[in-house]
């Protein structure tokens, strides 16, 4: 995974498979203080005891189909080639929260990349679940939920693709506002159309 | 466009919005539309599932196909991610690897607007006239 935004869009189908209808993304990050946090909590069904201990173990799965999960050991190997770690906290029946540690400065910290693009694909294909998206940094902070959205807009869904890319434009504008660090917006598809 | 910043900007948006059509809220009935679900397991998001997604979201739309995107775990072809399958109403699901934009493309243009095969389906069963030697 070349961006952050695509490991955390990884680590979020798992929340999804464990049935949560509510599952938060935080990102904490300071040049002040070398730190890039990245914390996914949901309200899912929760991690049981035996898989939790070999849970980053890649030949470690709950699924079927293959018996392999590459996400979360690819992600806490990215965190630990910057120094920092991965902490998993999980709960049956309460949900699970997954905090993953970058060093700031360190050269092999992914950038963040299209996070904007990833909240609008999880909304648009996951309707009952309220996606809360908040990042800090030194200059501010920035918050969103998709519940409060559709809540404001007196609607039940966010289907129309023309609104999801302005959710995305709103993401990133406010993203830039408060000086996050490596995101950018997708790229186009005019030379394949 | 003016600039969206907030919620507010967002329900403007909306408002201007809502007189244009939306085949996708409209389709009560999944079974009724064709039905996309994008794979995005770990494989499929390293492979460029994302963009497979946010095309299919976007163009289905815009060129007036009913349908209902959803986003599926591993379906087991992790080599040939990304993988979509495709589920014309009343037909059976068609399975489609190594699908770059290109080939979202000829599945929009050619499978499902025409019910005409494209390349990439899985298990490999079908080749175009084009790739067949």
């Amino acid at each position: 995974m070349k961006e952050l935004s695509l490991n955390i869009l990884d680590i979020v189908q798992n929340s999804i498979r464990a049935q949560a209808d509510e599952i938060s993304i935080s990102i904490d990050e300071s040049v002040a203080s070398d730190l890039y946090r990245i914390s996914i909590n949901d309200n899912g069904k929760g991690i049981p005891q035996e898989i939790m201990e070999n849970v980053t173990d890649p030949f470690v799965t709950t699924r079927t189909k293959r018996r392999m999960g590459l996400g979360l050991s690819l992600l806490k190997y990215h965190a630990e080639l910057t120094g920092g770690s991965m902490e998993i906290k999980s709960l049956i029946n309460r949900g699970t929260e997954v905090i993953v540690t970058f060093s700031w400065k360190h050269i092999d910290r992914q950038p963040l990349g299209d996070i904007a693009g990833v909240l609008v694909i999880l909304i648009a294909t996951n309707q009952k679940i309220d996606f809360i998206y908040r990042h800090k940094t030194d200059k501010g902070e920035f918050r969103f939920s998709s519940k409060e959205t559709k809540e404001y807009l007196g609607t039940d869904t966010l289907y129309e693709s023309a609104l999801l890319e302005d959710i995305g434009w709103m993401i990133g504008g406010n993203l830039k506002e408060i000086g996050a660090s490596g995101f950018n917006l997708r790229e186009s598809y005019k030379e394949v159309i | 466009m003016s600039k969206i910043t907030s919620l507010a900007d967002l329900k403007k948006r909306r408002e201007e919005l809502k007189s244009g059509l939306d085949i996708r809220v409209k389709a009560i009935d999944p079974e009724n539309v064709v039905q996309v679900k994008v794979a995005m397991a770990t494989c499929g998001i390293a492979s460029g599932a994302k963009t497979v997604m946010e095309f299919f979201l976007e163009q289905l739309e815009r060129r007036n196909v009913a349908a209902v995107v959803t986003q599926t775990g591993c379906m087991g072809y992790c080599y040939a991610e990304p993988t979509i399958e495709v589920k014309l109403p009343g037909q059976d699901p068609v399975v489609f690897g190594f699908v770059d934009l290109k080939r979202a493309d000829q599945i929009i243009e050619k499978y499902i607007k025409t019910g005409e095969l494209v390349d990439g389906i899985i298990p490999v069963n079908y080749q175009s006239i084009d790739l067949k030697e």
